[in-house]
């Protein structure tokens, strides 16, 4: 649609009153510019924080520096045979926590095989699951651990902290928690961060 | 017969059949363990009932971050909620069933966090801003005061005697 002049004109004498090259000129001032810069760093901070939360659920865990929580269980393998956390003192060691009904479990358990293959010792606690499926689970895909506690009521579990299957401890000589992996451990993890975790805590005395 | 099956099967009817398919095979692989519904949670003294709720809602459930224990039906939250249950009848104190808490989950099981170092900015930074906003107020209030006070505005004795010529002229 083509503006008549007359209603052209009317525009520009409603932006003249409006005073809007005065307003633009006064906004450029420093007094309104800091609430702005202010209210800009905000928006970025927000953002960022909500981009972060969209795939970092990780809790920092307290457990870190802290000798392994004590528990005596019945093994995965064996119901007669224990598995004690004393076990845990006097290697360098993984501790992975694990169920049959975990998917994540599956994409991290060829990872597993490949690191007890390269000599890592792994530990498993075998979280909530029924002694049928965690067998079948081992049968079918391979055992990399050294053995499985059976913590069938998860209350061991909770003494871990655990919140979400499966989660990778690294267990130093003296039975130290020093490092904690949630969420499935991928190749890059193993190469970039356990690995290289557990040369150093070898190295230690 | 044909006609029939073509009038149903419409290519919108088709698609949504998908799409549901797909959402209750997505259902089939959210996984959990597998365990028959529990028996419900029962206390004796009311007083340890009362704590028991009041803890339920401070501590987070961890599975469902935004939820806490009450709210949340994720097994681990059922798992502690039985846990904080247990420890109160054993005569535990709220502050010793939050500590356990801690001490495996972190502050981060806590909907308030505590007053440290680490957290000194979030429980302070609020105040913080709330009393430099009230400084500058002030600070722009005065400045108006004064402003209005001092004689910039008045006419000055040019103007006095011009607007004189004009009342005169009148």
């Amino acid at each position: 649609m083509q503006a008549k002049p007359h209603t052209l004109m009317r525009i520009i004498i409603l932006l003249k009153l409006l005073n809007i090259r005065d307003r633009v000129q006064s906004l450029m001032k420093k007094q309104f510019m800091t609430p702005l810069i202010i209210f800009g760093l905000l928006v970025v901070l927000l953002v960022v924080g909500l981009m972060k939360a969209q795939y970092v659920r990780d809790v920092p865990s307290p457990l870190i520096g802290k000798p392994v929580p004590q528990f005596s269980l019945p093994t995965v393998e064996d119901q007669q045979q224990v598995f004690s956390s004393e076990e845990l003192k006097g290697q360098v060691s993984l501790v992975n926590i694990w169920a049959s009904w975990c998917v994540s479990c599956r994409a991290e358990h060829e990872i597993l095989n490949h690191a007890a293959k390269i000599g890592v010792k792994i530990y498993g606690i075998n979280y909530k699951d029924e002694l049928s499926d965690a067998r079948r689970w081992l049968q079918m895909r391979g055992n990399p651990y050294v053995k499985s506690a059976h913590d069938l009521k998860g209350r061991i579990g909770i003494d871990w902290g655990v919140y979400g299957v499966p989660e990778t401890f690294v267990i130093d000589k003296k039975g130290m928690i020093r490092y904690k992996h949630t969420g499935p451990v991928y190749i890059n993890d193993l190469n970039n961060k356990i690995l290289p975790m557990i040369k150093e805590l070898e190295a230690e005395q | 017969m044909k006609n029939v099956m073509k009038k149903v099967l419409t290519p919108h009817l088709v698609s949504y059949a998908v799409v549901i398919l797909f959402c209750l095979l997505s259902l089939q692989l959210q996984a959990g363990p597998r365990s028959a519904p529990r028996e419900p949670i029962v206390f004796e003294n009311p007083q340890v009932e009362d704590d028991y709720l009041e803890l339920s809602e401070e501590l987070r459930c961890l599975v469902c971050q935004n939820q806490n224990l009450i709210d949340s039906n994720a097994e681990l939250a059922d798992d502690l909620r039985r846990e904080v249950a247990r420890m109160l009848k054993q005569g535990k104190t709220k502050e010793q069933v939050k500590d356990f808490m801690v001490e495996r989950y972190g502050d981060f099981v806590l909907y308030n966090p505590p007053v440290k170092p680490q957290t000194w900015l979030l429980w302070g930074g609020p105040f913080v801003l709330m009393f430099w906003g009230l400084f500058a107020m002030l600070k722009k209030i005065k400045a108006g005061k004064t402003e209005n006070n001092d004689d910039s505005s008045a006419l000055s004795e040019q103007e006095k005697e011009k607007l004189q010529a004009i009342l005169k002229n009148k």
